[in-house]
C-alpha cells in the first residue's frame, strides 16, 4: 500500500473545538426553518421550537450522526458502482446549474438551449475523469418552471452516468423521482442502487427555506442521497474569518443532517458546500480564491471527523473565457480538493462564479481531474529492492526503454493526457497551426460529439421518462418537448 | 463651523457611526444650520466614500460602514429637518428590494448604499418583497424609481409583476423601474418592459440619475 498524499487543516483539538462550538450555536441560536414538516419533526424529537426558530440540542445531533452512513455508493445505469463516496476517495463531476454556456464561435457567454445540454451531457458521458454527470446547464428554451426536471430528463436519455442535480421548486421532486425511478427500474431499485444525488442548500446564516428543506425530507424518504450545500460567504453572510466560516458551515450542515435523519434514519447524506471568500472590492463570490479552497478543504476535514461522505464545489474558475485564469484556478482547486480527500468534487467546466459552463473547458478540465486522480494514488513501491537491479540492467543496455520492467510499468506509473495538453516539440506545435489549449479543446469537443455512443436507457424506460416529461411540459403550457436531433 | 463640517465628513469617511451620531447631536445643540451641515459634512463624507470605492481605494466593509455612519447621523437630524420643513433628498427617492421568494440581500443592499451615498432617499424593503409592497411603498413615499433585485431565474418573473402592478394603479408613467441581479440583463429588462437594467451598484446610480434627471 502506498501512502495517499493528504493535507491536514486542523489539529485534533481544533477539529473538536469547531464541532463543539457548532453544536453550541445550534443550542443557543438555533436554525430558522420555514418548512412545517421539518419543524414538526424537530419539535417531536425534543428540539425547542419558537416561531420558526428551532434550537437543537447536542444529543439530537449525536443521534443523527450515529445513523448517517459513512459510505455512499452511486451506480451507473448498467448497475455498476460509479462513485464510492467515503474515506479519502475522490470523484469529479461537472459544476451544476449554469445559466449560460461559453460559445467560442461568438467569444462570449449566451443562454443555452436543449441542443447545448445534450452536447454537454454526451461530452460528460464520454470523458473518463468524470465519475458522474450533473444537470450543469439550465436550458432557456423550456419554461423556467420546469427547467429543473427537464435537465434530468435530458441527462437520463443521453448518459448512463449517475446525476448530481437538485430541485428549483418543491413540486419538481415527484416527477424527477419518477423519471429516475423509471431509469433505475423501480422505486426500490432506485433506493438500493441510487443513480442521483440531490443538492439541498441551507441559506446562510442558519436558515432552511421551504424548498430546500422539503428536498432534504423527500430525499431521506426516497433514499436518494442528499448533498448539503452550505455556502457561507466570508464577511457577507458569515463571519469574515475562515475558521468562523467553517464553524458556521458546520452548524448549518449539522442542522441539515438532523432534519434529514429525523425524516428517515440511515438515509444517505453528504457533507458538502459551496462557500466563498467574499470579494470585498467587487462584491462577488470568487470560487477561484485560494481562501475559498481553504474553507472547502477545512470543512471537508470536519465532515470526515463527523463520519459522513464529503463534497465541495471546486475545480472551477471565475474567468469569463477559457484562458490562463480558467486553467489556473481550476487546477488549484482540483489539487487542493484531491489533497483534502473530498469525495464528490463538483466544478469542472465551470466559469464565472458557477454561472457559465464551457464544453471546451470540460474537455481541458478532464485532464486536470485525471491528473488529480493520479496524484491521489501516490507513489507505489512496485519492487524490492526498489531500483538497484534495474540500474544494473540499464547500465548494461545503456538505456531503460527496452527493459521488460519499463514495459510492464510505464502505463501504470504515469497518466497520459490527451492531445489537448501540448507535450510535443516546438516544431510539432508550429506544424499543427500554433494552436492554444482552448482551440485544441474545440477540435476535441467536435471529435467526441461526432463519435461517442452513450449507453442509452432501454426503450421501455426511455418511453416512460419521455411520458413523464411530456406531461410536465403540457402542464407548463407547452405543446410538446423541444425536438432533440 | 468649518471644523465641524470637516469632523462630520471625517466621521462618515472613517465609518465611525458613534462619532457621526455625536456630531449630529452637537449640530442640534449648537443650532447650526441643518442643511449646510448635512450637505457640507455628512453628504460630502459619503460622496467621498463612494468616490474612493469606485476608485478601488476602499473595500465593501468600508463603504457599508460609511453608509451606516451616515444613517446614524441622519437618524438624529432627520426629525429636526422635517420639523423645519427642509428636504434633503435632492436626487429623488428610490424604493428598493429583492423580489418575493428570493432571499438574496447583499447585491441589493450595496446598490441601496451607493444610491444613498449619491444623495438619493432610499426605502430599502429588504428581501422577499411582494410586488404590491414595492408599489405601496413607492406611492407612499412619492418615489420616482423602484429598483427590484432577483438573484434566481425562478424569482425573476416577479420583477415583471412589479411593472404590472404599477400599470394596474396607473402609476407606470410616474415611477421608473430598474432591475438587477445575476440572471438579469438588458434584454430581460426590455422583455418585461422595465426602464433599465443595472449590472452593479455604480451603473445603478448612473441609471437612477438618468431616471431622475
Amino acid at each position: 500500500m502506498s501512502l495517499m498524499p493528504r493535507v491536514e487543516w486542523f489539529t485534533g483539538h481544533d477539529r473538536k473545538r469547531i464541532v463543539d462550538e457548532a453544536k453550541t450555536i445550534l443550542e443557543k441560536i438555533g436554525v430558522f426553518v420555514e418548512n412545517d414538516e421539518a419543524v414538526a419533526l424537530l419539535d417531536n424529537a425534543g428540539a425547542k421550537v419558537e416561531k420558526g426558530r428551532v434550537r437543537i440540542y447536542a444529543d439530537l445531533v449525536e443521534r443523527a450522526l450515529d445513523t448517517a452512513p459513512e459510505r455512499i455508493l452511486l451506480y451507473d445505469r448498467g448497475g455498476e458502482v460509479a462513485m464510492d463516496l467515503g474515506e479519502d476517495r475522490i470523484h469529479f463531476n461537472p459544476g451544476s446549474a449554469a445559466l449560460r454556456i461559453f460559445d467560442p464561435s461568438i467569444g462570449d457567454a449566451r443562454t443555452p438551449v436543449t441542443a447545448d445540454v445534450v452536447r454537454f451531457v454526451t461530452l460528460t458521458d464520454a470523458l473518463p475523469a468524470y465519475a458522474a454527470q450533473s444537470t450543469g446547464l439550465i436550458p432557456g428554451d423550456v419554461p423556467e418552471g420546469i427547467a429543473d426536471r427537464y435537465r434530468v430528463y435530458l441527462g437520463l436519455l443521453h448518459s448512463s452516468k449517475p446525476i448530481v442535480t437538485g430541485t428549483f421548486r418543491v413540486e419538481a421532486f415527484a416527477p424527477m423521482h419518477a423519471m429516475l425511478s423509471a431509469a433505475a427500474g423501480g422505486d426500490e431499485e432506485l433506493r438500493k442502487k441510487p443513480i442521483a444525488i440531490f443538492d439541498c442548500c441551507p441559506s446562510p446564516p442558519l436558515m432552511w427555506s421551504e424548498l430546500t428543506c422539503q428536498a432534504l425530507i423527500d430525499c431521506a424518504r426516497t433514499g436518494i442521497p442528499a448533498e448539503l450545500v452550505s455556502m457561507p460567504l466570508t464577511g457577507a453572510t458569515s463571519p469574515v474569518t475562515l475558521a468562523g466560516a467553517v464553524t458556521q458551515h458546520c452548524a448549518e450542515s449539522l442542522s441539515g443532517i438532523v432534519i434529514h435523519q429525523l425524516a428517515r434514519p440511515g438515509s444517505p447524506i453528504i457533507y458538502g458546500g459551496s462557500p466563498a471568500c467574499f470579494d470585498m472590492r467587487k462584491g462577488t463570490t470568487p470560487m477561484g480564491a485560494i481562501e475559498t479552497m481553504m474553507i472547502d478543504g477545512a470543512y471537508a476535514e470536519i465532515g470526515k471527523y463527523l463520519g459522513v461522505p464529503t463534497h465541495a464545489y471546486m475545480a472551477l474558475s471565475d474567468s469569463k473565457p477559457v484562458d490562463y485564469q480558467a486553467g489556473m484556478e481550476t487546477a488549484m482547486g482540483a489539487i487542493v480538493a484531491a489533497f483534502s480527500g473530498i469525495n464528490n468534487i463538483s466544478g469542472p467546466g465551470m466559469l464565472d462564479f458557477e454561472s457559465c459552463q464551457s464544453l471546451e473547458k470540460l474537455v481541458l478540465d478532464n485532464e486536470i481531474c485525471a491528473m488529480a486522480l493520479r496524484l491521489t494514488e501516490g507513489i507505489v513501491f512496485r519492487d524490492d529492492p526498489i531500483a538497484l537491479p534495474l540500474i544494473e540492467k540499464g547500465l548494461e543496455k545503456k538505456e531503460f526503454l527496452s527493459l521488460p520492467h519499463t514495459m510492464k510499468w510505464f502505463r501504470r506509473e504515469a497518466y497520459f493526457p490527451g492531445e489537448v495538453i501540448e507535450r510535443g516539440t516546438l516544431d510539432e506545435w508550429r506544424s499543427k497551426g500554433k494552436q492554444d489549449a482552448a482551440t485544441r479543446a474545440s477540435a476535441r469537443v467536435a471529435e467526441i460529439l461526432g463519435s461517442h455512443m452513450p449507453m442509452l436507457p432501454d426503450d421501455g424506460a426511455a418511453a416512460r421518462i419521455e411520458e413523464i416529461m411530456t406531461e410536465e411540459a403540457r402542464k407548463a403550457g407547452m405543446a410538446g418537448l423541444p425536438r432533440i436531433e | 463651523m468649518r471644523e465641524h463640517l470637516k469632523a462630520c465628513m471625517q466621521a462618515v469617511l472613517e465609518g465611525d457611526g458613534e462619532r457621526a451620531e455625536e456630531l449630529a447631536k452637537l449640530t442640534l445643540e449648537r443650532k447650526l444650520p441643518l442643511l449646510e451641515v448635512i450637505d457640507g459634512g455628512f453628504v460630502a463624507g459619503i460622496r467621498e466614500v463612494g468616490r474612493l470605492w469606485e476608485e478601488g481605494a476602499l473595500f465593501l466593509p468600508e463603504l457599508v460602514m460609511g453608509a451606516e455612519a451616515m444613517k446614524m447621523a441622519m437618524g438624529v437630524l432627520q426629525p429636526a429637518l422635517e420639523a423645519s420643513g427642509g428636504k434633503q433628498e435632492k436626487a429623488g427617492h428610490v424604493v428598493i428590494g429583492t423580489i418575493e421568494g428570493d432571499i438574496h440581500d447583499i447585491g441589493k443592499t450595496l446598490v441601496a448604499t451607493m444610491l444613498s451615498a449619491n444623495g438619493f432617499g432610499i426605502t430599502d424593503l429588504g428581501a422577499d418583497v411582494p410586488a404590491a409592497k414595492f408599489v405601496d411603498e413607492a406611492e407612499k413615499r412619492g418615489a420616482g424609481c423602484i429598483a427590484v433585485s432577483a438573484l434566481l431565474t425562478t424569482t425573476m418573473p416577479g420583477q415583471k409583476k412589479v411593472i404590472e402592478e404599477l400599470r394596474k394603479r396607473s402609476l407606470r408613467g410616474k415611477v421608473r423601474v430598474m432591475v438587477g441581479g445575476a440572471p438579469c440583463s438588458e434584454k430581460w429588462a426590455e422583455d418585461i418592459g422595465a426602464d433599465g437594467y443595472a449590472g452593479d451598484a455604480v451603473s445603478a446610480v448612473a441609471l437612477a440619475k438618468k431616471f431622475m434627471a
